[in-house]
């Protein structure tokens, strides 16, 4: 086991070198690539200039998750006994925990990344392989990290707002994180072939699950708003910036300035 | 103690900011105390509703008394309409009120049923510009626990929420957006759109 962990060890700091290596090519790329906010832009506000296509793959999107995804969510949750769903959903996120790490080592975020290798030693030991969540229960929560997250800390733009087919909301700086990602978890280096592909396995399967546990609000948004579309650039966009830090929620209008006469 | 007088100092500093900056004729002064209390008893009266095992028809009936009772419910009924508020007369006004109320708590009150068995757990109070801003920690079952902030300000001379952000998504903002949308997908119509928030989910 201890040698197992080493070896991660070993590899996670191989592959943050290897990555930062692979970045710079990727960097180059993106700034050249990224697309810019015009000068009349307001900062804060959607850059959307593919929203036509954008709409495209929303409706694409939604009709993949109205005849597969919901379907096949329900299925599983009903299948699936709620303990197990759970476990699943623990293992998926135990395993992804290594590249979050090398993402917080990125960034320089040495507490997070103690944090979270703290996480994962917990959660692989005591916790049964990370079928349960034990650090949770001392409040050794996930400091959250990826690769789109570590370009904002670099200063990448964010670039335009995409919305990808399958994966769904996004921003360029956050597509080519995903991109990259596919590549900074270490145990996918260490793990055997049929293995590894497992936490993708419970990764897909915890997603689907989530999928109907949050089926109201996630029907709400997709089927019931007036202009779905809007609605989900809107929502992605302000959880993703807050998950980045980027902007601040007392940036508010003052209560008192507006006219609330007769309403 | 320290932390508690320190905590009322900070409270204090925000009344005497709060002071300078807004019309000397508010009543009730607004401190991190009581705008915690507020949220406090908020999340408190939420947390009954879910817990009663009540029919949906009910619940809905109680989120509606809850949210008039400790929502500003004419600001955010004002911001939600924008600046298509401008142009409605004062009959609309009065009417897209009361079914924008009815529409929230419907709404909203579909989504609780995803915290039965979940808290909220007030975490901290900031004074910012002429408001505070109550942290809250949500803890769900199976799931990391996320951040729910509120807003509160005494504008109407009662400490009320005026917003709430889930995970850094704002309300106010997300329902202008749908109000926006569906203003204009009826061309424009605010009659036929007060009318349809009737049964919009």
């Amino acid at each position: 086991m201890f040698k197992n962990l080493l070896l991660v060890g070993v590899v996670t700091l191989m592959t943050s070198i290897w990555t930062r290596f692979a970045l710079l090519l990727a960097l180059a790329a993106l700034v050249s690539g990224c697309a810019q906010p015009g000068s009349g832009q307001i900062e804060g506000d959607v850059f959307d200039p593919y929203e036509a296509n954008n709409r495209q793959t929303h409706e694409l999107n939604r009709a993949l998750d109205k005849v597969l995804v919901r379907p096949v969510g329900v299925g599983y949750t009903t299948i699936v006994p709620d303990d197990l769903e759970a476990s699943i959903g623990n293992f998926a996120s135990n395993l992804s925990l290594p590249s979050t790490i090398v993402n917080n080592l990125l960034q320089g975020n040495v507490e997070g990344a103690f944090r979270n290798s703290m996480r994962f030693v917990f959660n692989s030991t005591l916790g049964f392989g990370g079928l349960f969540d034990v650090a949770g229960d001392f409040e050794i929560n996930e400091i959250g990290g990826d690769f789109g997250q570590t370009l904002y800390v670099w200063g990448v733009p964010e670039g335009a707002y995409i919305e990808l087919p399958i994966v769904g909301p996004s921003t360029e700086r956050a597509a080519v994180g995903r991109a990259v990602d596919l590549f900074t978890n270490p145990l996918s280096y260490v793990l055997p072939n049929p293995d590894k592909y497992i936490g993708t396995a419970a990764g897909v399967a915890s997603k689907v699950g989530d999928r109907v546990r949050y089926a109201e609000t996630v029907d709400s948004v997709l089927y019931n708003s007036a202009d779905s579309y809007s609605q989900a650039r809107g929502i992605y966009m302000q959880n993703r910036r807050f998950q980045l830090g980027d902007g601040d929620a007392a940036e508010e209008i003052n209560p008192f300035d507006l006219n609330t006469e007769g309403f | 103690m320290t932390q508690v007088s320190r905590r009322k100092a900070t409270g204090l500093i925000g009344v005497a900011l709060a002071m300078f900056t807004v019309a000397p004729t508010q009543a009730a002064a607004l401190d991190t105390v009581s705008a915690k209390k507020l949220v406090d008893a908020l999340v408190g009266e939420i947390n009954r509703v879910i817990a009663s095992g009540k029919s949906e028809q009910a619940m809905y009936k109680d989120f509606n008394r809850i949210f008039a009772k400790y929502g500003d419910t004419s600001y955010i009924a004002a911001y939600a309409m924008g600046n298509d508020g401008r142009r409605a007369s004062g009959a609309q006004k009065k009417k897209f009120s009361a079914e924008f109320q009815t529409y929230i708590s419907r709404k909203y009150g579909a989504r609780f049923r995803e915290f039965i068995g979940g808290r909220l757990e007030v975490k901290s109070v900031r004074p910012v510009k002429s408001w505070f801003e109550v942290t809250t920690t949500a803890f769900l079952r199976g799931e990391a626990p996320f951040t729910v902030t509120f807003l509160v300000s005494n504008r109407t001379g009662r400490d009320k929420f005026f917003n709430m952000f889930i995970e850094g998504i704002n309300l106010l903002l997300t329902e202008r957006t749908e109000i926006g949308a569906m203003i204009d997908r009826r061309g424009g119509n605010l009659d036929k759109m007060i009318a349809d928030l009737r049964t919009a989910k």
